[in-house]
């Protein structure tokens, strides 16, 4: 090969001046593949093992072990994105699919398949209620109880356009319809609203918000997951514009906060949505075949006209978690759902029967998490779990520390251990 | 869409029962989970039934129908373990299984709001990978947390936007040459800067004179990639920092072809005052069909305090690790740390390979590209190049590709950058052997002496035939309600 281009070495192709050239080592040793596993597990062995009561956007389901067979075949995951249709044939009709299945759990007529998590998916939400009002908006109103983390990336995609991200108050852990009506004016271009909210609790009157929206020509854009949606009324019907939120309920466990942004809306808005589309169309022999579709939307074709700068997406983790949907089916992701709703349910029942603790705080149903009020303070309660290898975190609820708590089908059968660390350690201080 | 459309036309074949695949000549076809068995069931729930739907249609198959189905559409789908994607700027190399396991390892499976005492597992390796990812860009400071290379230019130019905004300095525009990643120019316009598109000279690189000419008080970054997209080292980058910094500019480095520097050049050292790390190209995480990728940023010290929080320290004791938000920081860009696994993949990347492995590298990279472009038959306007070249085709390069893939190949990148007629961008990678590169080169050079209208009428042997791009963008079909309603 080095005959072939004419060298000695390798060293004599690199066509950079020595003045920048790179003289010293990283100082980085090599590793056999055995002793390269025994140090990285080994760091990640400094984690103690805990039971987790965490949340907070980042939820544990059981994935099933077909999740890791299908999607880790390396046909599907060493492959690049589909820009040669004719030979990822099984790749675009999995994305298909997962559009297919947000779809139908929004209501709305578009998916793409995927953003990088529910953040950035808001984010470009609000990028795309610029895009498509009629007159320039100058704000997008977000409730009170926004999670900070969520709001800081929304904050940074909207600093481009100069979009103000502006607050509307919740009034008992829910949206406060009539504040939010005052918050209102003119140039407001999106409203959003999730449901669970940040405190887990389910919005009882997102219709009111709609028709709010509706009223100013604002987008409505509904947050949710993709869990959820398998039994809550589709967004649609009360109105949304776009729903955006996490796909990575399914497929995904806990994986340090990974997410699969969800991202759907209405269907005159196609030729403005932002990330990949997957599309059927026909091959030259008259069979449905699959394609990316509306490039022309895409950064590598319109450049610093297009849509959005999203290259790399989360397709893998699409893939994921419409294996998982499909292992589920209607009555498995119905079920999944309501174990969200009964074992929070049935936590809070417990731990409000404690001394010192009142859980829920809000009324109302709940998914998954909750706040629980504590007579001592909420941080040592969170300590005194710890101890007991439980991990729970505080809230910071308008000034005010609590509990969260959040119970899936994963820790639902060591909430025994929870109210018993409770009761050893949260009654009044 | 009726059944007929998804059959070949032979009236002789009888009607498969409608679960099964269906083997076509060269192609296969495996029916929609929609179409296999459905089922609409009423939500019962214990919420109040104004919060939840009446029902819910989805796909309910077995489990055994699942493994089916998905076994059958990967095996409609092309890998870099099926073969070679000599896809240029993409840097599709082959992926070391090991780094698999260790993704798979239970220590992963730790949550991000844990408390920072309760989770040193995960901050040691963010802090080793942050330090390591700073030495090898020859950065300052290095924040893990965009979740790709789009994400990484975009957290860039913010981080670019608040340094100028903290020194007063209101600048409105981001320079990009014509040949950069469309990425460049989509993250400075989404970032609320005019593009400048700045031209290349006849060598391929960035006309100088045409620079000085852009900057000015106005230039809050320039964009470059080095080696550019042409697999050309800029060898004036000093004399272009210089130029950007003197008008008070600063300087971004786009990673995607650091595959070619690994070892040999560091862009810190260049001049960049920003860069980002694609670690699904360089590091090898795999793809996964589009993502999830990675894309941290490295910057020099001036720009750290700006750079998204939290970012990860040892603690003052030294016994361990800790977050904190830097001092002047943008916020996020993701809720969390982005694509976490990928970063595990590649720390285990890095370690394994140490110095002498990772220059390897880079030099195989090189070498292979050179000698994959000595054996092709079609033009290679401009050199030297590193681990990438972009020969021209003398057909429609889009026809090349399809053709290409009847040799059982993945097609490099096309038509693309246009500064070369119907470009063919290829980039082997270090993976390859020689026998794939002939192999490779031999599928180059039995297009270049296939007639160009033969070309048309490829491919003939792939899963699907050439796919009516225009019509799938006219009458989109994006779901399969769609096609219900279609």
């Amino acid at each position: 090969m080095l005959d072939a281009v004419g060298v000695a070495a390798p060293d004599e192709l690199f066509d950079i001046p020595e003045s920048v050239r790179f003289d010293s080592d990283y100082g980085i040793e090599t590793h056999s593949e055995r002793a390269t596993r025994t140090a990285v597990e080994g760091i990640l062995d400094e984690s103690p093992d805990l039971t987790e009561f965490l949340g907070g956007g980042h939820y544990d389901h059981y994935v099933p072990s077909v999740v890791d067979h299908l999607s880790l075949r390396s046909e599907f995951l060493t492959s690049y994105t589909q820009y040669q249709p004719e030979i990822t044939q099984g790749f675009l009709q999995a994305l298909f699919e997962f559009q297919s299945l947000v779809v139908e759990l929004t209501g709305l007529g578009v998916a793409n398949c995927s953003m990088y998590d529910r953040a950035t998916a808001l984010g470009e939400a609000a990028l795309l209620a610029d895009r498509v009002r009629a007159t320039s908006g100058e704000t997008v109103l977000v409730p009170a109880n926004l999670p900070d983390r969520v709001r800081s990336v929304l904050e940074n995609y909207a600093d481009g356009p100069g979009i103000a991200v502006d607050t509307y108050p919740t009034a008992d852990g829910t949206v406060d319809v009539d504040g939010l009506a005052d918050s209102l004016d003119d140039g407001v271009s999106m409203i959003y609203a999730a449901t669970p909210n940040a405190h887990g609790v389910l919005e009882p009157d997102l219709d009111a918000v709609g028709d709010l929206a509706a009223d100013h020509d604002a987008l409505f854009c509904v947050g949710s997951d993709a869990v959820a949606l398998s039994v809550l009324e589709p967004p649609e019907s009360y109105g949304a514009d776009v729903v955006v939120g996490d796909a990575g309920v399914l497929g995904l466990p806990t994986t340090y906060g990974m997410g699969l942004g969800l991202f759907a809306c209405r269907e005159d808005f196609l030729r403005q949505v932002p990330g990949r589309l997957v599309g059927a169309s026909e091959d030259d022999a008259g069979n449905r075949a699959y394609t990316l579709t509306l490039q022309t939307r895409e950064q590598h074709i319109r450049r610093e006209r297009a849509t959005s700068n999203i290259c790399t997406n989360q397709a893998w983790l699409a893939l994921r978690a419409a294996i998982h949907a499909a292992w589920l089916g209607p009555d498995g992701l119905v079920d999944l759902a309501e174990e969200c709703v009964t074992g929070i349910d049935e936590a809070c029942e417990r731990i409000d029967t404690l001394d010192g603790f009142t859980a829920p705080v809000y009324d109302g149903p709940h998914f998954r998490e909750a706040l629980v009020d504590t007579a001592a303070p909420a941080a040592d309660v969170v300590e005194g779990c710890r101890d007991a290898g439980l991990a729970l975190r505080t809230v910071d609820d308008g000034g005010q520390k609590r509990l969260a708590v959040c119970v899936t089908d994963t820790n639902r059968e060591r909430v025994d251990d929870l109210i018993d660390a409770l009761a050893a350690h949260g009654g009044s201080a | 869409m009726s059944q007929e459309h998804r059959e070949r036309t032979d009236e002789t074949a009888a009607e498969p029962p409608h679960q099964q695949t269906r083997w076509y000549a060269g192609g296969q076809y495996e029916p929609l989970l929609s179409e296999k068995r459905s089922k609409t069931v009423a939500v019962d729930s214990s919420l109040p039934d104004d919060l939840t739907r009446d029902e819910l249609e989805l796909p309910a198959p077995a489990e055994p129908e699942v493994a089916r189905h998905y076994t059958r559409l990967s095996q409609m789908n092309f890998g870099i373990e099926s073969g070679t994607i000599p896809l240029g700027s993409c840097t599709m190399k082959y992926n070391p299984k090991f780094t698999e396991d260790v993704a798979a390892h239970r220590g992963n499976r730790v949550h991000p709001l844990r408390a920072d005492a309760d989770k040193q597992g995960i901050l040691h390796l963010l802090y080793e990978l942050q330090e390591t990812l700073a030495t090898i860009g020859g950065m300052d400071a290095v924040t893990l947390q965009p979740p790709a290379g789009a994400a990484g230019e975009f957290t860039g130019i913010q981080v670019a936007k608040a340094y100028h905004d903290a020194n007063d300095d209101d600048r409105s525009e981001v320079i990009v040459p014509e040949s950069a990643h469309g990425t460049n120019f989509a993250s400075a316009a989404m970032a609320g800067y005019d593009v400048v598109e700045l031209p290349s000279n006849d060598e391929g690189r960035v006309e100088v004179d045409a620079l000085e000419a852009a900057v000015g008080p106005d230039t809050a970054l320039l964009m470059l990639t080095n080696p550019n997209t042409l697999g050309l080292f800029e060898r004036s980058i000093e004399e272009i920092a210089d130029i950007v910094h003197d008008a008070g500019g600063l300087l971004y480095y786009d990673g995607a072809n650091l595959n070619s520097l690994l070892g040999k050049a560091r862009p810190g050292d260049m001049g960049f005052d920003i860069m980002h790390f694609n670690l699904h190209k360089t590091f090898a995480t795999p793809h996964g069909g589009g993502g999830p990728g990675q894309g941290p940023i490295g910057v020099g010290s001036d720009l750290a305090p700006f750079l998204p929080t939290p970012q990860v320290r040892e603690t003052d004791d030294g016994d361990g690790y800790e977050t904190y938000a830097p001092a002047h920081s943008i916020g996020r860009v993701h809720e969390f740390v982005g694509n976490w696994l990928v970063l595990v993949k590649a720390y285990a990347y890095i370690l394994r390979h140490g110095d002498e492995g990772l220059e390897n590298v880079s030099e195989t990279a090189v070498l292979n590209a050179n000698y994959l472009a000595s054996q092709i038959e079609y033009e290679v306007p401009y050199g030297p190049f590193h681990h990438e070249f972009v020969a021209s085709a003398d057909a429609d390069a889009g026809d090349v590709a399809k053709s290409m893939l009847d040799h059982g190949v993945h097609p490099p990148t096309t038509k693309w950058p246009e500064i070369v007629d119907e470009a063919l961008m290829t980039e082997p990678t270090e993976t390859e052997s020689k026998r794939r590169l002939d192999d490779l080169a031999a599928a180059f050079n039995a297009v270049a002496e296939t007639d160009a209208d033969a070309l048309t009428e490829t491919p003939r042997t792939t899963t699907a035939r050439r796919i009516d791009q225009a019509s799938a963008a006219r009458s989109p079909q994006l779901s399969w309600q769609a096609l219900d309603d279609g």
